[in-house]
This record gives structure tokens, C-alpha cells and sequence, in this order.
């Protein structure tokens, strides 16, 4: 072992080299869990019966199906044809390969960033790949997780390996404590606004600080779920108790002498003093407020106590001319109070903010309240294990009695690929990870929040925080 | 993935420049779940015109394209590669690609070579006075011949030597297989198992 001080994702890395890359070609690093899907594996399973290659290690393979699963009559044939053609080549392939699926119906099915976390099968110091960019989520356990495309998923599953590009490292520290109300979503909202969509590119991000540290792990999922909006490959925070007390008995968790020697290797992980960072960004977590965004990318955000802001704002002409398009799309005039932000829709959900925290949360602010009038709310668990929990608490009877839609676990509203999705320029505060245009819908309209806002906001019906809920209803 | 050393067959003279990945393949093909079976998807836009190149007898069965400069931009989709490899194209020539187009090729496959504008227009000549004339790619020489006409074409020499020794990504990779091997059985007992399952 080296004597110089490393980072985190650098152990990481290291612990998986198989073949260190000469003269610049990229070194070849072990994949310690490959988490397939339906829309970006079809192509990679016939790649491999072309090349007639197996898949190296189905031991750490594991499908599920999320992206165009219905959250209504689950039991029904799924109408849209080209979602059951991809779910049926996913099923056939796990079937034909060996991979352990879970699908629609089965107790296990979930968003595959929920259900890896949830079995225990993701912890620190490992590699997580999966053909999807938010696989940053697993991050949160002090895990090195990257999405992957197409041509990659087949790469893993043919070899277990996958050859990767050096990358540089960026430490996020954000310390201070939040004021209530103000949550891990806020955070990464907040450093996207500050870094922008592309200021995360090509390096590994590392969150750390006091405020970080005082996050539950479910907490840290959202921050490093949000990653590759800032354009990073990958985003971590380093385990420690709070990681292993969530780890511990679950599923796959391991167990007996083999937990012993994995926390005694964990505890090594977090980054050593003195080690250097290629650059470094802070946040001031004390003075943080609820942050939303008003335009058409993660990084056009803003407080919420904030306003529309105007083209003009910007200084940068590419960034003026973006906040120009994105206001014509968004149907916003520059200077309306963001809480003056009426919306059509509330969808609680996304790999980003569909876990039983992020319920509970939402749930606790709208029990015994009123929602507003015409405004629909939709809340999708991210997973049916989240789904039965929130049951078994009575969550779902606080949704209900609130008027809020109580669904079936998947992607959902997040991308729109089933039949959840907003109508052209319907509005919505939504709690996942992607304002893009048409992202929710064609023509829709994507305000990102915090559960917390999401659940606020569906009370009175434009965008707040519980904070101006005092003396409503 | 097939070694590449050289080949002969019929030139299409593509008078067009800028071929962006959604002309080689529009959007509503991405929907498919194979990696194969692209050929009718391939120029889907331009296919109906008869006019168009690959509709006149002597280029239908076309193999070695040529094309104007800006080859290959738009979207990074790899199924414009897998469209014209299904096709039957084995190289394409023009004086610009765009990157991961390139790059995309050189992993199926399909020889992307750099020619002048000046040479490209030489051979575009040469194929539309004389329909259905062959050319012949050489890989070895980096050498492409149209008729009396043969120009050197550019190339990078890992991408050429990837396609002389036919290595795909993962036959790339494989070469290292007794490394993978070596690290697997060094794979300490608690890092996670996905078999037997475990869970509800
Ligand atoms: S919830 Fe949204 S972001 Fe997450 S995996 Fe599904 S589609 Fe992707």
C-alpha cells in the first residue's frame, strides 16, 4: 500500500485495479455489482448471444424492472407495446442468463437505485455500475457507482470489468446544520445552482462536512443520486456509523466474522489527511433555505423565498440566452415571487426521493390538512418493499385521506416512459432529479423540490415550504 | 468481431455533407431490443426518394461510402454504426467525422477513413461516371483505390490495429482474462453476492 494520502473514490478505484492502462490507455477496474434494467440491457444480452459469450458473474448481476412498469393495474398487460417488449426481453434474457430478476408484482420490484441500497447489496469500498446515470445514488455508502451505456453493460456482463478514464477529484463541503425545513434535497439543488450542470464534469465528487455528516443514509442517496446533474461521474460520502447501522442485517448485508473484517476495511475508506482534492467547492449549510428550480435544467434553481430571476441576471451569454428559452418554456415572467408559482400537478417519487424517509416526511406535513383545489398529487414508492412499509406505518391512508393518488413502485412521472405523465404545459412540483423540457411529458413543465416543499406545496397550490403553512387550513 | 486487412467492394458516392446520426438513423428506430437488423432503418428519411443513391441498382449493393465532410454528428447514438454495418457497409471516407461517431465505429468494426475533400470529389467523379465501380480499402497500406485513383486515408493507429486484430471491447479486455481470474480469487468474502438471493 502506498504511504501518500489518498481520497476515498482513489482507495476505491486502487482496490479494483485489474490492469493499471499504459501510455494513456485506460486502466481496467473489477465491478463488484452490476444492477441491470429493461430499457438499457435488451441490446447488451444480444450482443452477447451474437459473440456467443455468457455472462461472467450472474453472482453479481441483479434486474429489476422500473422504467416503464405501469403504477396502476399492476396485474394487467402493460398496453404500451414497446414497454412489454422491453420487459419481456428482460425477463426472457435474466431467464436465458441466469440473473436473478425482480418483476412487476414480485415483493423486491422497485427502482433498481432503491432496491440495491434496500437488499444490502450496496455497501462501501465496492464498484456499482448500471446502464443508467443516477447508479451516482449507491455513492452514498462510500461505494465508487457510475452509470454506463449500452456497449458498457455488455462489457460488464460479459467480463466483470470495465476500462475507465482516470478522473479527477472535487470535494463538496458543506457545513454548518440545516434550519428546519431545509433538507438533503436543498443541499444538492444548492450546488448545482453554484457549480452548474457541467461543473462536475469529469471528476468524482466527494461531499463532505458537519452537515453532511449529520445526514441519514437515505439523505446521502438523494445528494449523490443528483451528481450527474452537476455533470459529475460519480459522487460519495465516506461510511461510517450511520453507514453501517443501515447496512447491518440486511439481506445481503454480510454477517458474522465477515461484517467483522468489512467494517475493519470500511474504516479505512475515508479520505486521509492531507490529501489533495483537484478542486474544492463550500456550501454554508447555516444560512441554506429550500431550494426549487424555475427553469429547464437542475441548475437554473433558486430559493424559494426568492424570485423569477431575469436574462439579464446573467452575465455569461450562453447561460442569458438558456434563461431566455427556459422562461418562454416555462411560461414564467422574470421577477414573480417563486411562492406565487401555481402547479397542476405534485408527484412525490423518482430514485431521488421515493424512500420511506422521504414519505414519512411529505406524510407528516399533510396529515389532517386540505389539498388545494384542482391540484393532483401522486405518490409512487420507490420500491413495493417501500411501498408495504409505508402501509404497515399508515402512510398510505394519511395520502389517501388527503386526496393524494397512492401507487405502484417505479420511475414513474420521473421520465414518463408508462402512462404516468403531465399533459402539454401542465406544471408540477416534482421531487425528482430532471426539469428537462418534455421530461415529465411533452410540453410539460418541472419545478424539482424537496418532499418536504412537494407535500407544502400541494397544500396550498403554488410552490412553498411548511414554513408558510402556520395558520393554514 | 472480424479481422479487417482489406476489401473490395461497391463505392456509393454520398454527395451530402453534415450526415448527422439522426439522418443515418432517425429516433423511432431506437425503440428496438436487438443489435442487429438495422439495414432497413438505415438513411430511413432519404429511403423513399427513389432518387436517392442507395435506391438506383448500381449502388444498392454499395459497401464502401463516401461522403462529404461532418460525417457522423448529432446524438452519440451507436446505432447509426449498427446501421450501416447491417447494411453492409465495411468503411466509409470523408474529409471530417465527428468523434464518437468514430469512435463508435472503430468498435464494430467499420474502417472510418480520412480523405481530402479534393480526393473524395476526385472519387465522386470517378464512381458517378462509372456506376457500380468497386473500391478497394486497404488497411495494411492505408490505402484506398478507386479505379486509377488511390489516395492514402488517415486513421489512428490504435483503431487500426484494433480492426487488423478484429478486437471488439470486450475481446480487448478478454486478452487480460487470467488478470480478471487472478483478481477474482483474491475477492474478499463480504463484498456483495446477488446469488443465492437473499430479501423479502
Ligand atoms: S426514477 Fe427517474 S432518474 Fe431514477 S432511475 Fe428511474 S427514470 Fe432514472
Amino acid at each position: 500500500m502506498s504511504s501518500a494520502p489518498l481520497t476515498l473514490a482513489e482507495k476505491v478505484w486502487n482496490d479494483h485495479l485489474v490492469v493499471k492502462g499504459e501510455n494513456g490507455s485506460p486502466d481496467l477496474l473489477y465491478i463488484d455489482l452490476h444492477l441491470v434494467h429493461e430499457v438499457t440491457s435488451p441490446q447488451a444480452f444480444d450482443g452477447l448471444r451474437l459473440a456467443g459469450r455468457p455472462v461472467r458473474r450472474p453472482d453479481l448481476t441483479i434486474a429489476t424492472e422500473d422504467h416503464n412498469t405501469p403504477t396502476w393495474d399492476i396485474d394487467k398487460p402493460i398496453a404500451d407495446i414497446t414497454s412489454r417488449t422491453q420487459i419481456e426481453a428482460l425477463r426472457k434474457n435474466a431467464a436465458e442468463f441466469g440473473i436473478r430478476i425482480h418483476s412487476l408484482g414480485d415483493v423486491d420490484q422497485g427502482i433498481v437505485h432503491v432496491v440495491g441500497p434496500q437488499l444490502g447489496l450496496t455497501m462501501p469500498g465496492i464498484t456499482v455500475v448500471c446502464g443508467d446515470s443516477h447508479t451516482s445514488t449507491h455513492g452514498a455508502f462510500g461505494a465508487l457507482a457510475m452509470g454506463i451505456g449500452t456497449s458498457e453493460v455488455e462489457h460488464v456482463l460479459a467480463t466483470q470489468t470495465l476500462p475507465l478514464k482516470a478522473f479527477k477529484t472535487m470535494a463538496i463541503n458543506v457545513e454548518g446544520t440545516l434550519r428546519p425545513g431545509v433538507t438533503a434535497k436543498d443541499i444538492i439543488l444548492a450546488v448545482i445552482a453554484k457549480i452548474g450542470t457541467g461543473g462536475g464534469q469529469g471528476y468524482v465528487l466527494e461531499y463532505r462536512g458537519s452537515a453532511i455528516r449529520a445526514l441519514s443514509m437515505e439523505a446521502r442517496m438523494t445528494i449523490c443520486n443528483m451528481s450527474i446533474e452537476a455533470g459529475a461521474r460519480a459522487g460519495m460520502v465516506a461510511p461510517d456509523q450511520i453507514t453501517f447501522d443501515y447496512l447491518k442485517g440486511r439481506p445481503h448485508a454480510p454477517e458474522g466474522a465477515d461484517w467483522d473484517a468489512a467494517v475493519e476495511y470500511w474504516k479505512t475508506l475515508p479520505t486521509d489527511a492531507g490529501a489533495k482534492f483537484d478542486a474544492e467547492v463550500f456550501l454554508d449549510a447555516n444560512t441554506l433555505d429550500p431550494f426549487v428550480t424555475w427553469g429547464t435544467n437542475p441548475g437554473q434553481g433558486v430559493s424559494l423565498l426568492d424570485v423569477v430571476p431575469s436574462p439579464d441576471d446573467f452575465s455569461d451569454p450562453n447561460d442569458k440566452a438558456a434563461a431566455e428559452r427556459a422562461l418562454e418554456y416555462m411560461d414564467l415572467t422574470p421577477g414573480t415571487k417563486m411562492k406565487d408559482i401555481r402547479v397542476d400537478t405534485v408527484f412525490l417519487g423518482s430514485c431521488t426521493n421515493s424512500r420511506i424517509e422521504d414519505l414519512r416526511a411529505a406524510a407528516s406535513i399533510i396529515k389532517g390538512k386540505t389539498k388545494a383545489d384542482g391540484v393532483r398529487m401522486m405518490v409512487v414508492p420507490g420500491s413495493a418493499k417501500v411501498r408495504l412499509q409505508a402501509e404497515s406505518e399508515g402512510l398510505d391512508q394519511v395520502f389517501k385521506d388527503f386526496g393524494a393518488e397512492w401507487r405502484f413502485a417505479g420511475c414513474s412521472m420521473c421520465l414518463g416512459m408508462n402512462p404516468d405523465q403531465l399533459a402539454p404545459g401542465e406544471r408540477a412540483a416534482s421531487t425528482s432529479n430532471r426539469n428537462f423540457e418534455g421530461r415529465q411529458g411533452k410540453g410539460s413543465r418541472t419545478h424539482l423540490v424537496s418532499p418536504l416543499v412537494a407535500a407544502a406545496t400541494a397544500i396550498r397550490g403554488t410552490l412553498s415550504s411548511p414554513a408558510d403553512l402556520e395558520g393554514a387550513n | 468481431m472480424e479481422k479487417f486487412e482489406t476489401y473490395t467492394g461497391v463505392g456509393v458516392p454520398l454527395r451530402r455533407s453534415n450526415v448527422d446520426t439522426d439522418q443515418i438513423i432517425p429516433a423511432v428506430y431506437l425503440k428496438r431490443i436487438t443489435k442487429t437488423g438495422f439495414e432497413d432503418a438505415l438513411f430511413a428519411a432519404w429511403r423513399n426518394d427513389p432518387e436517392f443513391i442507395l435506391n438506383q441498382d448500381a449502388y444498392r449493393n454499395g459497401s464502401v461510402l463516401f461522403a462529404g465532410p461532418d460525417f457522423g454528428t448529432g446524438s452519440s447514438r451507436e446505432h447509426a454504426v449498427w446501421a450501416l454495418r447491417d447494411y453492409g457497409f465495411k468503411a466509409v471516407f470523408s474529409s471530417k467525422f465527428a468523434d464518437i461517431f468514430r469512435g463508435n465505429s472503430g468498435k464494430q468494426g467499420l474502417v472510418t477513413g480520412i480523405i481530402s475533400d479534393a480526393d473524395i470529389e476526385k472519387i465522386w467523379q470517378a464512381l458517378e461516371a462509372n456506376p457500380g465501380l468497386e473500391a478497394t480499402v486497404d488497411l495494411v497500406a492505408k490505402t484506398v483505390a478507386v479505379a486509377d485513383i488511390r489516395v492514402e486515408f488517415e486513421i489512428d493507429e490504435y483503431t487500426r490495429w484494433r480492426l487488423l486484430e478484429g478486437l471488439d471491447d470486450i475481446g480487448l479486455t478478454l486478452r487480460d482474462e487470467q488478470s480478471i481470474t487472478d483478481f477474482e480469487a483474491k475477492r474478499e468474502a463480504w463484498r456483495p453476492k446477488t446469488l443465492p438471493a437473499k430479501g423479502a
